[in-house]
């Protein structure tokens, strides 16, 4: 469609003004992880300290609580991504009774919030002994990806070709083998879209861990790096620094694979 | 399971046979992990909401009064309503910046589309504790925003942002709009790339100016897009945690305390493990709620 230059060019000001609004502030935790983190820095070394992040990895622990984070994330997608794939491959290609309810069971869990059924939880785990271990953390978290996840796998599951499925059954191909070794293969993108989600959403969830590990047995690291902003007063540098490390795992993935993550957190909006 | 549920009518033509316990066996893992672990603490919470505990020892029945306690206690009502301020930053101003900023956007064809797409939505994959953190040294007394507000000459304005009982709670709000803002654009923008272009080009030989093809085409288009994008940002405001917890702790005073906040602090801080469940159980029924009624508004031709 056709547009006036003077309307063109209000449009690309308006675009470079919201990127800016939103590139300011990282721009500034940025400039402040790599600028000098007390007076005797600035006078020595100038403007320019990468050395704060080592310093900061060191004092902050935050080698310890990535580590943290890699077990707890890594649990959670491996288990809820594969009872997913196994709930929603029934849910999304089998006719069974009770299906539907099952399917209206597992949606209501997107909405539930973590605070409604954590504080419970802390007292019921604590009693088995779950709290402070990384099966304490990581559970609840599962459960939460379980509900979206069946949700997201059934709809593909749904929209993958009955044709394949029924030409499978014919040659004899048990359920299981259809779903690893036609099913799975060629939904490599969904899984992959629900994987990045999931480790997303872990990576950088706060309130399970806190309150599932009170005694930070199981600290993960944006838990790690509220903890050094309490602890660690003098000077802001090397906390801009922690921020800049907790941050930068789940940025990378999405500088790379940002289509998946746009797309999973667009089409997984519930709409039913 | 009744009868009232099983799958029938359009779907039955398109699938293959009944499976049976096959399809319950496939279902089992995840529904076993995700009952005992969501579900039934769901139902827990709902059965603690009723007695008056510490968390340690005895417990007593108490009925309704956590519930009562909700309605009386003003820190708790005060709670809610600065939930409620956080949905008007959250939910209600992205869609208004969202919806001018897309339309803008669709009209005319400006180049890198797809980067600026990219930066906008940047601010949803970080994590919360890390934007809390950047922006708690933006409004810190010496921190830049207050530096920009003296180099342009607006010293009167500046103020310690997180310490000010007026004005903590819209710059905590503030924040939420940063972050929400560009998942609603892209929302949007996605609804909006479906109008088909001739539309647009009828509607300008009629004669309607940009307004008129904003409300009489774009917005009917995007019904959908809207009704998704409040369900998100307003339920992403009411569970408003993490941020409040790393800014200010509720504070100054309670100035920006909200419910899940007082939730964690009554039952992890003070003890008070029923009130703590009850506003959990009402947080529920408030995120259902409005679930419910944005979608009829939605659905609502």
């Amino acid at each position: 469609m056709k547009v006036s230059p003077i309307e063109r060019g209000a449009n690309y000001l308006v675009l470079i003004g919201f990127a800016l609004v939103v590139l300011g502030p990282i721009g500034v935790i940025v400039t402040m992880a790599f600028g000098p983190k007390d007076a005797s820095a600035a006078r020595e070394g100038g403007a320019f300290h990468p050395e704060n992040f080592p310093e900061a990895w060191e004092i902050g622990r935050f080698g310890q609580y990535m580590l943290t984070s890699v077990v707890v994330a890594t649990v959670v997608v491996v288990v809820s991504v594969l009872a997913s794939i196994l709930a929603g491959y029934a849910l999304g290609t089998m006719r069974f009774r009770g299906a539907t309810l099952v399917f209206y069971i597992f949606l209501l869990g997107i909405m539930v919030p973590t605070e409604a059924f954590i504080v419970p939880l802390y007292f019921d785990l604590r009693v088995l002994g779950l709290t402070n271990t990384v099966w304490g953390v990581a559970l609840p978290q599962i459960a939460m990806s379980i509900a979206f996840g069946t949700y997201w796998m059934r709809t593909y599951f749904r929209t993958s070709s009955l044709a394949l499925i029924e030409a499978a059954r014919l040659d004899g191909a048990s359920s299981m083998r259809i779903l690893w070794q036609v099913l799975v293969p060629i939904g490599r993108p969904a899984i992959l879209t629900l994987v990045l989600l999931v480790f997303m959403w872990t990576w950088n969830e706060f309130l399970i861990p806190l309150v599932m590990s009170p005694n930070g047995a199981v600290r993960t690291a944006p838990l790690g790096l509220a903890f050094f902003q309490g602890q660690y007063t003098q000077g802001t540098a090397l906390l801009a620094a922690g921020a800049v490390m907790v941050a930068l795992p789940v940025v990378l993935l999405y500088v790379f694979l940002q289509r998946h993550f746009i797309k999973g957190m667009i089409e997984g909006a519930v709409r039913e | 399971m009744s009868d009232g549920t099983t799958t029938v009518g359009r779907s039955a033509t398109r699938r293959p046979a009944r499976s049976g316990w096959v399809a319950w066996a496939y279902v089992a893992p995840a529904l076993l992990i995700y009952g005992a672990f969501l579900l039934f603490p769901l139902g827990r919470a709902a059965q603690y909401s009723l007695f008056e505990w510490d968390g340690l020892g005895e417990s007593t029945f108490v009925g309704f009064d956590n519930y009562v306690e909700i309605l009386f206690d003003e820190r708790l009502r005060e709670a809610f309503w600065h939930a409620l301020v956080l949905v008007f930053f959250y939910a209600v101003l992205p869609l208004a910046i969202g919806l001018v900023l897309a339309a803008l956007l669709t009209r005319s064809q400006v180049r890198g589309l797809g980067f600026f797409r990219s930066v906008i939505f940047l601010p949803q994959v970080i994590a919360m504790v890390v934007v809390a953190v950047t922006w708690r040294q933006i409004y810190a007394p010496d921190g830049p925003l207050n530096g920009f507000l003296r180099l342009i000459g607006l010293d009167s304005l500046t103020r310690p942002w997180l310490g000010d009982y007026t004005f903590t709670l819209p710059a905590v709000g503030l924040i939420g709009t940063w972050v929400c803002t560009g998942l609603v654009t892209v929302l949007l923008m996605a609804g909006m790339s479906r109008v088909p272009r001739e539309l647009y080009e009828a509607a300008r030989l009629d004669g309607s100016g940009p307004v008129r093809e904003f409300f009489a085409i774009t917005l009917p288009t995007v019904r959908g897009e809207i009704t998704v994008a409040l369900t998100l940002t307003i339920v992403a405001a009411l569970k408003t945690f993490d941020l409040v917890y790393v800014t200010t702790s509720g504070g100054p005073g309670t100035s920006t305390t909200v419910p899940s906040y007082e939730i964690y602090r009554r039952a992890f801080q003070l003890g008070d493990v029923g009130v703590a469940t009850a506003v959990g159980i009402v947080l529920t029924i408030i995120v259902f709620a409005i679930n419910g009624v944005v979608n009829m508004i939605g659905d609502r031709k």
